[in-house]
C-alpha cells in the first residue's frame, strides 16, 4: 500500500512544482511586459489563467483523494497539508500576475513615461521571493524559507518607498496620475505577491520542521 | 527512554516499568524497557509482528509465567508495588490487572456463568451479588441490552463481536482498575471493530488501559498516548497526536508511514 | 488426481469398511446363533453344577462385574491423574519423555505378561494370594496406559484460550484446571475408560494366574476372595472339559453373556459421554 501512495505523493510533488515554475514564469512575463510596455506579454499572461487555475483544481482533488483514501500521517500528512497550502497560495499569485498585466496592458497603451524610483528592482526581488520559495519546496530548505520571510521585510520597506515618491509626484505632476495609479497598483500587487512567496515558505517550514511559524515576527539569525 | 514531560503535570502513574528485559530460554525478547502507562488513559503499543509488544504485554499481569523457561529482569511496578517481587501474589495481581485476548475465547457455558466464573473462583457465592456483577458488567461492556433475555443460553451461540464483549465483561467482573487488551478487535468486522473501540473510549473513564494493535489508525483512533516497539525495543512513546503528527524517531516515522513493517 | 483414481479409492475404502462390519457381524451372529439355545433365566441366575456342564453362571458374570469394577476404580484415577500431570505440569524433558515412552510400551506388554507380573507381585509378594485385588490390580496395569493416552488426548484437545482466560482471570492452576479444563475433557476420559472396561471384562491371561478359579459354587466375600470370571469359564469349558464337545451351547452361551454384559456396562459409558458432551460442548 506504501508503494501506491509514494507513487501518488511522488505526483502530486512533481505536479505542485510544475505549477510553480509555470506561475513564476507568468510573474516574470507580467513584469516585463510593464516594464517594455509589451500588450502581447501582456495578453499572453491574461488569457493563461485558465491553465493555472486548472492545475490548482487538479492538485486539490488529488490531494484529498491522497487523504480519503490513505490516511497519511506524520510527514506524508504535513506534505499534503502543505500542498493544499501553497497550491492556494501559488493561484493567488497567478491572479496577480494576471493583474499586474492588466495594468500592463493600460500602461502600454499611454505614451513613454518616467517612472522615477527603481520598481525594477522590486519587480526581481518579487520574482527571486517566488522562485526561492518554489527551491525551498523543492529541496525542503528550511534555511531558504527562513531568508525569504526576510525578505519580505525588505518588499515592505520597499512598498513603502514607492507609495510615498509616488504621493510626491502626484502632488508635483498631476496630469500624470492616472499612469501613477496604476504603477503604484503593480507596487501594490508585488508586494502581496511577495507576501504569498513568504506564506509558501512558512508552508515550507512546516513541513519539515513540523513547526508552524506563522504570525511569529522574530527573524531567524543565523 | 521515555520522558516525563510528555505527561501532564499532576498525570498519575498507574504502571512503572524500569529496564524490562524478556528472555525466552536464552534468546532475548524484550530489551530495557521502561515505559510509564498514566491512569486512566489509553495507551496503545504499537510495532511490526515479532516486535515485543504482546510479550511486554503479557509481563504486566504475569501472563509470562506460564511460559517455560520464561525469565523477566528489570522491575514492573504496579500501583507501586513490584510484582515480580517474591512472595508476589499472583492471583491478587490478576483481580487488579484484566486481560482480554486477541481471538474471543468465552468458556462454553452460559453468559451468566462466563461473567460469574471470575467472582466465584474468587469466592462469592451469594447468587443476588453474582446477578449484580454480572449485570454491572455487561452494562459496562456494552452488551447488556443484547443479553439480558438470554443469561442462560450458551455463550458460543453470540457473534463474534458479542463473544468479545462478552470476554470484555468477563475480565471485568472481577473489579480490575487495569485492563489490558491484546489485539481484541484484529479478527473482528469492521462494524464490530468500531463498537469494541468505541467501548474503549467508555471504559477509559473507568479503567487505565493498555492495548496492542497493529492497525495503526485504531491506536490512533483510541489512544491517548502510543509507545513503538521495534525488535524489543522501545523506540518512541509519546502523545498520540504528536506520534502520528511528528514523531521524534525516523523508525517511527517510518513504520506509521508504511515505509515498513 | 483424476476422477477414476478417486472413484477407485472411494470404492476400495467403502468396501474396507463394510468388511469389517462384515466380519463383526459374523461372529456376534455365530455366538448368538450358537449361544442362544443357552439362555434362560436359570442360566444366568444360578450356580454351576456338575463342574459347570450343567446349571448357570451367576458367579462368573459377578466374578467379572467386581473385576471390571476394581479394574476401573483403581485405573481410572491413577490413569486421569498421570495424563493431568503429563499434559498440564510436566516439562518437555527427557525424563518426560521417557515417561511417555514407558507408558507406550505398556500398551504393547502381551498380556500374558502381565498375568505372570501380578502372580509375582500382587498374589505372591504382597501376598494378597489369587483374589479380586491381584486381578484388578493387574487388569489395572494393562488398562492404564490406554486410559492415560485417551486422557490426555482429550486433556491437550482443550483449547489453549481456555487456560489463559481462567489464569487471567485469578484462578491458580488448579482451578483452572478443575473448572476449566476437565469438565471439556470428561467425554474423552470416558471413551477411555470404556476401552479400559472392555478389555478388562475379556481378557483371560491377566485373570488366569491372579484371581480366577473354575468351580466355585459361592460368591465372594471380601476383596480377597477368588472369583469365577467368564472369560475364563468360557476357555476351561471349551478347552479342558470332559464334556467340551456336548455343551458348545453353553459356552456360546457364556461367550454371548459377556458380550452382553461389556455392550451393557459400555453403553452406560457412552451414555454418560453423551451427556457430558452436551453439557460441556465447544
Amino acid at each position: 500500500m506504501a508503494k501506491h501512495m509514494q507513487h501518488d505523493i511522488d505526483n502530486l510533488k512533481a505536479k505542485i512544482i510544475a505549477m510553480g515554475e509555470a506561475v513564476e514564469d507568468r510573474v516574470y512575463q507580467a513584469t516585463l511586459s510593464v516594464i517594455n510596455r509589451d500588450p502581447v506579454k501582456a495578453n499572453a499572461v491574461i488569457k493563461g489563467d485558465r491553465e493555472i487555475d486548472d492545475m490548482e483544481v487538479e492538485i486539490e482533488e488529488d490531494c484529498l483523494k491522497i487523504l480519503a483514501l490513505y490516511q497519511p500521517v506524520a510527514i506524508d500528512l504535513r506534505f499534503i497539508v502543505a500542498v493544499l497550502k501553497i497550491n492556494s497560495d501559488l493561484e493567488r499569485i497567478g491572479d496577480l500576475a494576471v493583474n499586474i498585466a492588466e495594468r500592463g496592458l493600460f500602461l502600454a497603451g499611454q505614451d513613454q513615461f518616467e517612472i522615477p524610483f527603481d520598481l525594477s528592482a522590486m519587480v526581481s526581488l518579487a520574482e527571486k521571493m517566488v522562485t526561492e520559495s518554489i527551491d525551498a519546496l523543492i529541496n525542503h530548505d528550511v534555511r531558504l524559507a527562513h531568508h525569504i520571510r526576510a525578505k519580505d521585510d525588505t518588499m515592505d520597506a520597499m512598498n513603502r518607498e514607492m507609495y510615498s515618491k509616488i504621493k510626491e509626484m502626484i502632488i508635483t505632476d498631476a496630469e500624470q496620475v492616472n499612469i501613477l495609479m496604476h504603477v503604484l497598483s503593480v507596487g501594490r500587487h508585488l508586494e502581496r505577491i511577495a507576501d504569498h512567496a513568504t506564506n509558501i515558505a512558512e508552508d515550507v517550514i512546516y513541513l519539515v520542521d513540523a513547526q508552524i511559524i506563522r504570525h511569529t515576527p522574530e527573524l531567524y539569525d543565523e | 527512554m521515555v520522558e516525563h514531560s510528555i505527561y501532564p503535570e499532576n498525570q498519575e502513574m498507574v504502571i512503572t516499568t524500569s529496564q524490562v528485559n524478556f528472555f525466552y530460554g536464552q534468546t532475548q525478547a524484550l530489551f530495557g524497557i521502561s515505559l510509564l502507562i498514566p491512569a486512566k488513559q489509553v495507551t496503545a503499543l504499537i510495532g511490526p509482528s515479532g516486535c515485543g509488544k504482546s510479550t511486554f504485554l503479557r509481563c504486566l499481569n504475569r501472563m509470562n509465567d506460564t511460559i517455560p523457561h520464561g525469565r523477566v529482569e528489570g522491575e514492573i511496578f504496579i500501583n507501586a508495588k513490584d510484582i515480580y517481587a517474591p512472595g508476589t501474589d499472583v492471583v491478587e495481581l490478576r483481580k487488579e490487572v484484566g486481560m482480554v485476548f486477541q481471538k474471543s475465547n468465552p468458556f462454553p457455558k452460559s453468559i451468566f456463568d462466563n461473567v460469574a466464573y471470575g467472582p466465584r473462583i474468587h469466592g462469592e457465592k451469594n447468587p443476588k451479588r453474582l446477578a449484580e456483577i454480572v449485570e454491572q458488567s455487561l452494562q459496562q461492556a456494552a452488551i447488556w441490552d443484547e443479553v439480558k433475555d438470554r443469561l442462560h443460553a450458551n455463550a458460543m451461540g453470540l457473534s463474534g463481536g458479542q463473544q468479545q464483549r462478552l470476554c470484555i465483561a468477563r475480565a471485568l467482573a472481577v473489579g480490575p482498575k487495569i485492563l489490558l487488551m491484546d489485539e481484541p478487535a484484529s479478527a473482528l468486522d469492521p462494524k464490530a471493530t468500531t463498537r469494541i473501540e468505541d467501548l474503549i473510549g467508555e471504559l477509559r473513564t473507568n479503567y487505565t488501559i493498555v492495548i496492542v494493535t497493529h492497525n495503526m489508525q485504531q491506536a490512533a483512533r483510541v489512544s491517548d498516548y502510543t509507545a513503538f516497539f521495534y525488535e524489543g525495543q522501545l523506540i518512541e512513546c509519546d502523545q498520540t497526536p504528536k506520534i502520528f503528527t511528528n514523531p521524534r524517531q525516523k523508525q517511527t516515522e517510518d513504520y506509521i508511514t508504511g515505509r515498513f513493517g | 488426481m483424476n476422477n477414476t483414481a478417486d472413484k477407485f479409492i472411494l470404492l476400495s475404502l467403502r468396501l474396507i469398511t463394510y468388511a469389517i462390519v462384515l466380519v463383526v457381524g459374523y461372529i456376534l451372529f455365530d455366538i448368538i446363533r450358537n449361544g442362544f439355545s443357552a439362555l434362560n433365566w436359570q442360566f444366568v441366575s444360578s450356580f454351576p453344577r456338575r463342574s459347570g456342564a450343567a446349571g448357570g453362571i451367576f458367579p462368573a458374570i459377578v466374578g467379572t462385574f467386581y473385576l471390571v469394577v476394581g479394574t476401573i476404580a483403581v485405573s481410572l484415577p491413577l490413569g486421569v491423574g498421570g495424563a493431568i500431570y503429563l499434559a498440564e505440569y510436566a516439562e518437555q524433558n527427557r525424563f518426560n519423555s521417557l515417561i511417555r515412552l514407558a507408558i507406550i510400551t505398556l500398551a504393547g506388554v502381551p498380556s500374558i505378561v502381565f498375568g505372570l507380573f501380578g502372580l509375582g507381585i500382587f498374589v505372591l509378594f504382597f501376598g494378597f494370594g489369587p483374589s479380586i485385588l491381584a486381578g484388578s490390580l493387574t487388569l489395572a496395569c494393562m488398562v492404564l496406559p490406554t486410559i492415560i493416552v485417551a486422557s490426555e488426548e482429550s486433556l491437550r484437545a482443550v483449547p489453549k484460550g481456555f487456560r489463559d482466560a481462567s489464569l487471567a482471570l485469578g484462578a491458580t492452576k488448579w482451578e483452572m484446571i478443575r473448572t476449566n479444563v476437565l469438565p471439556y475433557s470428561l467425554s474423552g476420559m470416558i471413551t477411555g475408560a470404556i476401552l479400559g472396561i472392555g478389555r478388562a471384562a475379556g481378557e483371560t491371561a491377566p485373570i488366569l494366574l491372579t484371581v480366577a478359579a473354575f468351580y466355585l459354587p459361592r460368591l465372594p466375600k471380601s476383596v480377597f476372595d477368588q472369583v469365577m470370571a467368564l472369560p475364563y469359564h468360557l476357555y476351561i469349558l471349551a478347552t479342558q472339559h470332559p464334556e467340551a464337545e456336548r455343551i458348545r451351547h453353553m459356552q456360546y452361551g457364556t461367550a454371548l453373556i459377556l458380550l452382553l454384559l461389556v455392550l451393557g456396562l459400555s453403553l452406560g459409558a457412552i451414555l454418560l459421554r453423551t451427556h457430558s458432551r452436551k453439557k460441556f460442548r465447544w
